[in-house]
């Protein structure tokens, strides 16, 4: 079904009709009935962040025309929505992020690296030592959240990305009668003749990201309660007027959460501190305290301390492509359950800047870590907040600040996301035992066959499947990899062996246009 | 590349078996310290390389037991590289003993340049250029088949 061969349908409405909606599998007339434009394309990627530009660099790299492709989504850019996410919790462009110098999703091939790229761009063997002696003599490299942008951007352009990019907010994906499926876009205002359109195409995958995030329950409460947004803030959405505030005047701030961000906007407030001399007072709130080293035995030991769980990045680095990722594959439920239980949680790299900041904090006595469960958080009578606390042993405390910042980083439920849940209803898709969308092995989303078409999904929505570290760059990769390996078989795209897999990255490192 | 143990010993061989043999055939007429002809010079080190994968294989099983005390289950960089120290030493210590078989004495300039230029090479290209042909290398840990 290649081209984009305009069904000529229109209709004065073009909307959704209740029956549309009340129907799973959609027949073509039933859309034209409705008034809808039916589009063709072989295969539509929903989301439009860095999950379908992967997969689209993926499928371009094994042959698939740009005109083959579809990418829907209301994101200007792959990396819009990423970069907002890190820029808002305190990762700004020149910072690095928490990922391996081979993992790229510019390049799926992951070489040369990211540090050798950053080494080459700045003149400097510095990196290139600390990627030789990682992480046993330095920490691990991670390149700056600017080189992953400006390297999309690059590869965006070579495989003409922006030729593939619809804008439009995806309302549903519905089975086809007949096969293949309908992606149901609202295009932005004006720029189509009716409200909806609707594509049909074979293949569909979904790349939608975080169905939304979650407050911890007591600050939500406390919002909704007294419908304060300014002091208690979430470290996923724009809180700079928090560090302005300290900037004018001393402040205390509590810290909740033990993960990458907390760590993020502790180095935040630290540096402001440091570099402007403020009075900063900080209380952090670990909900579970780690003591030090934790793990079921002595080959499963997990370092910590002062209350962090340490760990390079989301997983432990074999989770990405080694003998974790091997043994959890081929588990069964049960063990799968202990090991995310020996693996998971909330964990944060143990990098030698944030060790020497807290270290001082403690010192100096503006950096109190505490172990404790908040209870209920109340405005005070001059307007700042009191977080009534308790402690695992039984001990209660009253915590007076300007601000709570919740960087626990809670996902909401995936059936917050419409897509989602709409596939949930009517799409035949059946959550797994971690509540996410069931994948098989080739991220195909179980139970949503259609004829001689699939379904697939990669990203966050498709944790607790086969594959633990779906939610990272590796992870996106690693499924898009396996979701072109199945295209390949069905004959959508050539298969990716030795030969055009060369062939091909020589002209990625040449920058020619594919 | 995080390694499993199949996708240690695989990645040995196969190494071996492509960069080490391109790689002997390069240095073999150069190497110092050789005496005879250049066909007995080439046997001899084809013979060491062989031993080297066979050997290999058992320290292959030693890097993946201490691995096990590492919580990511990963090999740095770093240890691929100085890994050369114990695992030339103990080559050179076979051949002194004559226990490889088909190999008579071998200098010790000539086992240090030919050792020395294999490692780096088969460690240069396993940290990098092995992506480009093998994209899932990587992914399987390491294993090619």
């Amino acid at each position: 079904m290649p081209g984009d061969n305009h069904v000529s349908t229109a209709h004065a409405r073009g909307d959704l009709t209740p029956q549309l909606i009340g129907t799973p599998v959609w027949y073509d007339q039933a859309l034209a009935a409705a008034g809808i434009p039916i589009y063709d394309t072989p295969f539509v990627s929903v989301g439009g962040g860095l999950g379908s530009f992967i997969l689209a660099d993926v499928l371009r790299v094994q042959g698939a025309p740009a005109s083959a492709i579809r990418v829907v989504s209301t994101s200007e850019t792959p990396w819009q929505s990423w970069e907002y996410l890190t820029r808002v919790s305190q990762l700004p462009v020149r910072e690095r992020i928490r990922s391996d110098a081979g993992a790229r999703p510019d390049n799926l091939w992951g070489f040369p690296s990211y540090a050798m790229q950053e080494a080459w761009q700045d003149k400097s063997l510095a990196l290139v030592w600390q990627v030789l002696v990682e992480p046993l003599f330095a920490d691990f490299f991670a390149p700056r959240a600017g080189t992953v942008f400006a390297t999309v951007r690059k590869e965006a352009q070579r495989i003409a990305y922006w030729d593939m990019l619809a804008q439009g907010q995806v309302r549903m994906v519905r089975r086809r009668a007949g096969g293949g499926y309908f992606t149901l876009v609202t295009p932005p205002a004006g720029t189509t003749p009716t409200k909806r359109i609707a594509i049909r195409s074979r293949y569909v995958h979904l790349a939608v990201g975080y169905p939304g995030l979650k407050f911890l329950p007591d600050l939500q409460e406390f919002r909704e309660t007294y419908n304060d947004y300014h002091r208690v803030v979430n470290a996923y959405e724009p809180h700079e007027h928090v560090y302005e505030f300290l900037k004018a005047r001393p402040g205390l701030v509590v810290v909740r959460g033990a993960g990458i961000v907390a760590s993020r906007v502790l180095q935040r407030l630290i540096d402001d501190r440091e570099r402007l001399g403020l009075q900063t007072q900080i209380v952090h709130i670990f909900r579970t305290y780690v003591k030090g080293s934790h793990g079921p035995g002595v080959w499963m030991r997990r370092k910590g301390g002062d209350g962090w769980a340490y760990q390079a990045f989301t997983f432990p680095k074999s989770a990405f492509g080694g003998q974790l990722k091997a043994q959890y594959r081929t588990a069964d439920g049960d063990r799968r359950k202990q090991i995310v239980k020996a693996v998971g949680g909330t964990t944060t790299p143990k990098l030698r800047r944030w060790q020497g900041q807290l270290g001082r904090g403690r010192q100096g006595g503006w950096y109190h870590p505490i172990q404790a469960v908040v209870e209920k958080v109340e405005p005070t009578l001059d307007g700042r907040l009191l977080s009534h606390t308790r402690g695992d042993d039984g001990a209660r405390n009253r915590i007076v600040s300007d601000f709570v910042i919740d960087c626990t980083g809670l996902e909401a439920d995936m059936a917050e996301h419409r897509v989602l849940d709409d596939l949930l209803q009517n799409g035949g898709a059946r959550r797994n035992g971690a509540g996410r969308l069931a994948v098989g092995p080739n991220f195909e989303v179980l139970g949503t066959e259609s004829g001689d078409g699939a379904l697939y999904a990669s990203g966050a929505a498709t944790g607790g499947n086969h594959f633990l570290a779906v939610d990272s760059f590796m992870g996106m990769q690693t499924a898009a990899l396996d979701i072109a390996a199945d295209l390949a078989r069905r004959g959508f795209v050539k298969r990716l062996g030795p030969v055009r897999s060369t062939n091909q990255w020589l002209k990625w490192a040449l920058n020619r246009s594919i | 590349m995080t390694p499993t143990l199949a996708g240690r010993i695989q990645t040995r061989l196969f190494m071996l078996g492509t960069v080490g043999v391109v790689l002997t055939a390069l240095i073999v007429p150069v190497l110092p310290g050789t005496g005879g002809g250049l066909v007995a010079t080439y046997k001899s080190a084809y013979l060491i390389l062989l031993a080297v994968a066979v050997v290999g294989v058992l320290w292959e099983l030693l890097y993946h037991l201490l691995m096990q005390f590492r919580w990511d289950k990963d090999w740095p960089t770093l240890l691929g590289l100085v890994t050369i120290l114990p695992e030339g030493l103990l080559m050179f210590l076979l051949l002194r003993a004559g226990v490889v078989p088909g190999v008579g004495k071998v200098a010790a300039s000539t086992f240090v340049t030919m050792f020395v230029f294999v490692w780096i090479g088969v460690w240069l290209v396993s940290n990098g250029p092995m992506r480009v042909p093998f994209v899932q290398w990587r992914l399987r840990g390491g294993r090619l088949l």
